[in-house]
C-alpha cells in the first residue's frame, strides 16, 4: 500500500478549523463559569444544606457522574421537546456541558469544604459574621483554593469531552474536522490537525485556569 | 409501520448492553496490560523510558478520546488493516484506559515512602526484591478503590464507540430513537442500564476506599 500524507490542502479550511476552536471556547467558557456556579450551589446543599435539598441534589450528582455525557446530551437535545422543552443545538450543548461539570464540581468543591476545621466556623460566629459571611469568606473561598487544580482538570476533561456537540450539528473544532474531511476525503490528516488543536487548547486552558487560581487566590501573607 | 412498544424498545436495548459491557472488560483488560507494561518503564532505573511514559499520558489525557477513536478507525485503514468499528473501538479505548492506569498506579508506587525503599535496600534486597516484597504489594492495596472507580470511566467511554459506528448501548438508542419517535423513553431507558452498569462500581469504589482509609 502506498499512501502519500498530505497536509497542504488543509490551508484552505482554516477559516472552517478557526471557527471551531472559537465555538469549543465559547462552550467551555460559558459551561465552565456556570457549572462551577452551580457545582457551587449543590456542594453547599449537599454539605451545610437542608436535608430535604441535599437528597436531590444528591440523587442529581450520582445520575450525572454514572452515564455518558453524550447520552446527557442527546437527552436534552431529542429527549426533552417531548416535554415541551425545545433548545437550539449550541442552547442543548451548552445546558448539557453546565449540567455535567455542575455534578463533577460539586463532588470536588464539597470535598474542600468537608476539609474546613470545625474550629473555623465557631471562628467566624465569634467575629460575629453572619451565615453568608462565614459561608463565604471562612468556607467556600478557603475550600475552593484547596480544591483548586482538581477542579482544572475537570473543566479541561468538560472541554475535551465537548467534542461529541458535533453529534447534533454543533459547529465545534470537531464539527470542523468532519466538514473538512468530508470534502476532501483524507480523513485521517483531519483528525490528526483537530487533535493536536485539542491538545493545545487543553494545555492552554489548564494553564489559563492555574494562572487564574493564582490571581483569585493570593497567598495569605500571615500563612507561613 | 411497525410500532415499538416500551417492551420491544428495553429488550432491545438491554440485547444491545452486551456489547457494551464486552467492549468495556475488553478495553479494561486490555488498558490493564498494557499500562502494567508502562507502569514498569516508567518506574524503572532509566530516566527516559519514563520521559516517554509521560509523553504518552500527556498527549492520551489531553486529547478527546472521540479523535483517539477517529485515528485508530482512519489511521488503521491507512495500515491496510481492513478496520472494523469493533477494532478501532478496542484499539483506541486500550490505549486510552492505558493513559489513566498508568498515571493512577504510578501514583500509588510512588505513595510508597522513601524510607521504605531505604529499609529493604539495607536488608540487602536488590530492585526486583524490593519490588516484589515491598513496593508492589503496598502499592496493589492502595492501587485497587481509584481503579474501580475509573472502570466507571471505561464503561461510559464505550458510549462514544457508536460515533465511528459501532453497534453498542448508545447507538442502539439512537436507532430506535429514529424508529420509533420516542426518543424521551429511549434515550431515559439508555441512561437508566448505563446508571445500573457504573453505579455499583461507583459505590464499590468508595466503600473501598473507606476500607483502606480505616485501615490506616
Amino acid at each position: 500500500m502506498t499512501y502519500s500524507f498530505d497536509f497542504g490542502w488543509l490551508a484552505s479550511y482554516w477559516p472552517v478549523f478557526a471557527a471551531g476552536v472559537a465555538m469549543t471556547l465559547q462552550l467551555i467558557f460559558i459551561g465552565g463559569l456556570l457549572g462551577i456556579a452551580l457545582g457551587i450551589a449543590c456542594a453547599w446543599a449537599r454539605s451545610l444544606g437542608p436535608r430535604w435539598l441535599g437528597t436531590p441534589v444528591a440523587v442529581y450528582v450520582e445520575l450525572i457522574r454514572n452515564t455518558p455525557f453524550l447520552i446527557q446530551l442527546f437527552f436534552i437535545f431529542f429527549g426533552l421537546p417531548a416535554l415541551g422543552l425545545r433548545l437550539g443545538e449550541v442552547q442543548a450543548a451548552t445546558l448539557a456541558m453546565v449540567i455535567n461539570l455542575g455534578a463533577y464540581a460539586a463532588e470536588i468543591i464539597r470535598a474542600g469544604i468537608e476539609a474546613t476545621p470545625k474550629g473555623q466556623f465557631e471562628a467566624g460566629a465569634s467575629l460575629a459574621m453572619s451565615r453568608i459571611q462565614t459561608f463565604r469568606h471562612v468556607v467556600l473561598v478557603p475550600a475552593l483554593e484547596r480544591i483548586w487544580p482538581a477542579l482544572a482538570s475537570q473543566v479541561v476533561i468538560v472541554m475535551l469531552g465537548s467534542a461529541v456537540v458535533s453529534q447534533i450539528a454543533v459547529e465545534d473544532l470537531t464539527f470542523a474536522a468532519n466538514f473538512a474531511q468530508s470534502r476532501s476525503f483524507r480523513a485521517f490528516e483531519a483528525y490528526a490537525v483537530s487533535t493536536v488543536i485539542y491538545l493545545g487548547l487543553a494545555i492552554a486552558l489548564r494553564a489559563a485556569l492555574m494562572r487564574l487560581g493564582g490571581l483569585i487566590f493570593p497567598a495569605p501573607e500571615t500563612a507561613r | 409501520m411497525t410500532q415499538f412498544t416500551f417492551v420491544d424498545i428495553l429488550t432491545n436495548l438491554l440485547w444491545a448492553s452486551r456489547w457494551t459491557l464486552l467492549l468495556s472488560l475488553a478495553a479494561f483488560a486490555g488498558g490493564g496490560l498494557l499500562a502494567l507494561g508502562l507502569l514498569f518503564a516508567a518506574i524503572g532505573r532509566a530516566r527516559w523510558p519514563g520521559r516517554l511514559v509521560r509523553l504518552y499520558v500527556e498527549i492520551f489525557q489531553g486529547t478527546p478520546l472521540l479523535m483517539q477513536l477517529f485515528l485508530a478507525f482512519f489511521g488503521l485503514g491507512l495500515l491496510g488493516i481492513d478496520v472494523s468499528p469493533w477494532l478501532a473501538a478496542c484499539a483506541a479505548l486500550i490505549l486510552w484506559s492505558a493513559a489513566f492506569l498508568v498515571e493512577i498506579w504510578r501514583g500509588c508506587v510512588m505513595a510508597i515512602g522513601r524510607g521504605q525503599w531505604e529499609a529493604s535496600a539495607a536488608l540487602g534486597m536488590g530492585y526486583a526484591a524490593q519490588m516484589r516484597h515491598v513496593v508492589l504489594p503496598q502499592a496493589l492495596r492502595l492501587a485497587v478503590p481509584p481503579t474501580v472507580g475509573f472502570s466507571v470511566q471505561v464503561v461510559k467511554g464505550t458510549a462514544l464507540t457508536s460515533i465511528i459506528g459501532f453497534l453498542e448501548l448508545t447507538k442502539a438508542g439512537t436507532v430506535l430513537s429514529n424508529a420509533s419517535f420516542q426518543p424521551f423513553t429511549v434515550f431515559g431507558l439508555v441512561a437508566l442500564i448505563y446508571f445500573a452498569l457504573c453505579f455499583p462500581l461507583s459505590v464499590g469504589a468508595r466503600r473501598l476506599e473507606r476500607k483502606l482509609n480505616v485501615a490506616h
